[in-house]
């Protein structure tokens, strides 16, 4: 086995600076008038910089291996917990003392990412990487946000987030029902078979390929979204409208990739068919069509979030009283933050699911690929 | 040769546009001539199907404005009032491109910057990587009315706002093309430079960086015309008093459908034009930088 590199050593022992000066420094200060100080060393912080020295001595083991990185990543996490379980609330403020052992914090989950970064190994490895970056991001969004105590309407902390998403579960999923289920779905699906529909029907007609080509292609350099207001006047103020601006959104990058993958089947084996007598529809069907599903596939995943953008930009312009554009839009000028960001996080849940499920589908479809065999 | 050329690519493309201007005018024919009927013609009496064509190709509030009624007023707003008049299509078309240029400049300084971030760090790689490609999911101009709140909030306006938002659109392409285009060079150049002990930097400047303009220019285009859609949509919410986005919201608002219209060919020319400048670069850099 080869030397697994172990990166971060010395953050941990730099993160042991603060949290050693955090010792004989004021944890919070509560109260106004007579400021009470809470040294650190009297409650939970010393229990913190304890953990933090076991982490820093854990961190010294050469050897990296899997269990030793979680081992360090579960000390660091403790440590972390502890300090925003004991985090100063209500009427005290946070000290000096506070503010080094988030530093000492900050220090030591740099080095758990690292750790878990260079190890080799499984694929999933690098997902449990991402994951745990992410869950940093959201520690250190929410324990600022508090200790600063940053207005809500500037940005809310992930928790005041979570708290809008369940309070307005009901609101936010009529909203999902009017912007995913009726005017997104219908939108994206004519729009796709529109778009790959015509691809086909001009795929024996070069002339119109060649003018109908470079006009799409063209298309990708307007801001075609500004139809909305158009369409809202068209098609009023319900899902129809939408799902026309999603239509003339995913109708061209649907055209150009259909017409795009039907040209990429190879010489060679436009020959053998050939050579086989084979007629220009089986050729379609056996090699045409399945050289043309990867292209297929891409426009498709491009399509998904377009179709998206669109429904909740045209609900800008005007909607009934529900879709998640106009909730964004009513509450961004109701000062109402949380349920804001709530209705941003149900739209990129529905982004990301389309996106998964797209992904899925295509390795059923394309598993023959040279880019899925890899995996 | 070129008369050749000329009937293979520029032929079918003018005869369907001509195909799009027969169903234009068929089409605004068709919307506008039961508004016409009743608003134009009754009042005056018996009519002609000819007096029901030109009614219909030039209404006040037509439904689906004629191609020639578009032009006359893009022309009219353009030829008609000096550029710094809030009437002339040009002045707002100035302000969306300011913005979106601007947006476009800081987009591809953050996004060059996080690529190369990227490329040297195996954490960054592993654990910032995927969420710059997981936000591609995202309908990330959602987010636009919470920039312009908070940003508002902190006593900003006008400009930066809505290049803040352009930024945001323009940075995902330039990073992912160019993470991809910082790591093209094969391991045979990797390790001959590595053989003339060339430090990082030098590996960066020699042989990284000429290797990644295929991939830049391409995710550029992308990003400019992200940026202006992002341009254009930050100009919706905020009631802002200039920019095209501005134009198509006060048109929708007063239901002046040749406003809308206008704006939105005024939108597509700029976005043409800033797309093009990014190909003229692209022209320049790349011949220059090819051997002789």
């Amino acid at each position: 086995m080869s030397r697994l590199r172990v990166p971060g050593t010395l953050g941990m022992l730099l993160s042991l600076v603060p949290a050693g000066l955090a010792i004989f420094q004021p944890f919070a200060l509560q109260g106004v008038d007579p400021i009470v100080v809470l040294p650190v060393f009297q409650g939970v912080g010393l229990l913190i910089v304890a953990v933090l020295l076991a982490a820093a001595f854990k961190s010294l083991e050469t050897r990296g291996s899997l269990v030793r990185s979680l081992e360090l990543i579960a000390l660091v996490g403790l440590a972390a917990g502890l300090l925003i379980a004991a985090r100063p609330s209500g009427d005290s403020a946070p000290g000096s003392g506070f503010w080094l052992l988030l530093l000492a914090v900050l220090f030591q989950a740099r080095t758990s990412v690292q750790r878990l970064a260079a190890l080799d190994g499984v694929p999933s490895l690098s997902t449990a990487t991402a994951a745990l970056f992410g869950a940093w991001g959201i520690y250190f969004w929410q324990v600022l946000i508090r200790a600063f105590d940053v207005p809500k309407v500037l940005l809310p902390a992930p928790t005041d987030i979570v708290v809008a998403l369940f309070e307005h579960a009901g609101t936010l999923g009529g909203d999902f029902v009017q912007t995913v289920l009726k005017s997104v779905l219908i939108g994206y699906t004519l729009g796709c078979s529109l778009g790959i529909g015509v691809g086909f029907a001009i795929d024996r007609s070069p002339f119109l390929q060649r003018g109908l080509l470079p006009l799409a292609a063209l298309t990708s350099t307007i801001p075609l979204v500004g139809v909305a207001p158009i369409a809202v006047m068209w098609f009023g103020f319900d899902w129809p409208s939408k799902a026309a601006v999603i239509i003339l959104m995913t109708f061209f990058p649907a055209l150009v990739s259909t017409l795009a993958g039907l040209q990429s089947a190879g010489k060679l084996e436009r020959e053998l068919m050939h050579s086989y007598a084979a007629s220009a529809n089986r050729t379609l069907l056996d090699l045409r069509l399945p050289a043309a599903m990867p292209f297929i596939f891409s426009a498709l995943k491009v399509n998904a979030t377009l179709a998206l953008i669109g429904a909740i930009v045209a609900e800008f312009f005007g909607s009934p009283t529900s879709g998640l554009g106009f909730r964004i839009s009513i509450e961004a000028t109701r000062m109402n933050m949380p349920l804001v960001w709530s209705a941003i996080v149900v739209a990129s849940i529905v982004g990301s699911a389309l996106y998964a499920v797209l992904v899925h589908l295509e390795r059923r479809i394309n598993f023959w690929h040279p880019s899925i065999r890899s995996r | 040769m070129s008369i050749e050329r000329l009937r293979l690519h520029a032929l079918p493309v003018a005869v369907l546009l001509a195909a799009l201007l027969v169903v234009w005018y068929a089409a605004a024919v068709g919307m506008n001539s039961a508004g016409a009927i009743e608003r134009v013609l009754t009042p005056k009496g018996a009519w002609h199907w000819q007096d029901l064509i030109s009614a219909t190709l030039n209404m006040q509030r037509p439904i689906l404005p004629a191609p020639h009624q578009i032009a006359v007023d893009l022309w009219s707003s353009i030829a008609d009032w000096p550029l710094t008049s809030p009437r002339n299509l040009l002045y707002h078309a100035g302000i969306t491109a300011g913005a979106a240029l601007t947006g476009f400049a800081m987009g591809v300084m953050l996004g060059l910057l996080l690529a190369i971030c990227i490329v040297h760090s195996v954490t960054l790689d592993k654990a910032l990587l995927p969420w710059i490609v997981a936000t591609q999911t995202v309908p990330v101009l959602a987010i636009a009315p919470i920039v312009l709140v908070i940003l508002g909030s902190l006593g900003l306006t006008g400009l930066l706002p809505k290049a803040t938002i352009a930024m945001y659109l323009c940075f995902f392409p330039v990073t992912v093309a160019m993470v991809q285009g910082l790591r093209s060079p094969q391991r045979l150049e990797t390790e001959l430079i590595h053989t003339y002990s060339a430090t990082r930097v030098q590996t960066f400047w020699m042989l990284r960086m000429p290797a990644s303009l295929p991939f830049l220019f391409p995710a550029l285009r992308v990003a400019i015309a992200g940026g202006l859609v992002g341009t254009i949509v930050a100009e919706l919410p905020t009631g802002a008093q200039a920019g095209l986005g501005a134009r198509l919201l006060t048109g929708s608002y007063y239901g002046n459908t040749l406003q809308i219209w206008s704006a939105l060919i005024m939108a597509s020319v700029l976005g043409i034009v800033l797309t093009a400048a990014v190909a003229l670069l692209e022209y320049l850099v790349v011949t220059r930088r090819r051997p002789a």
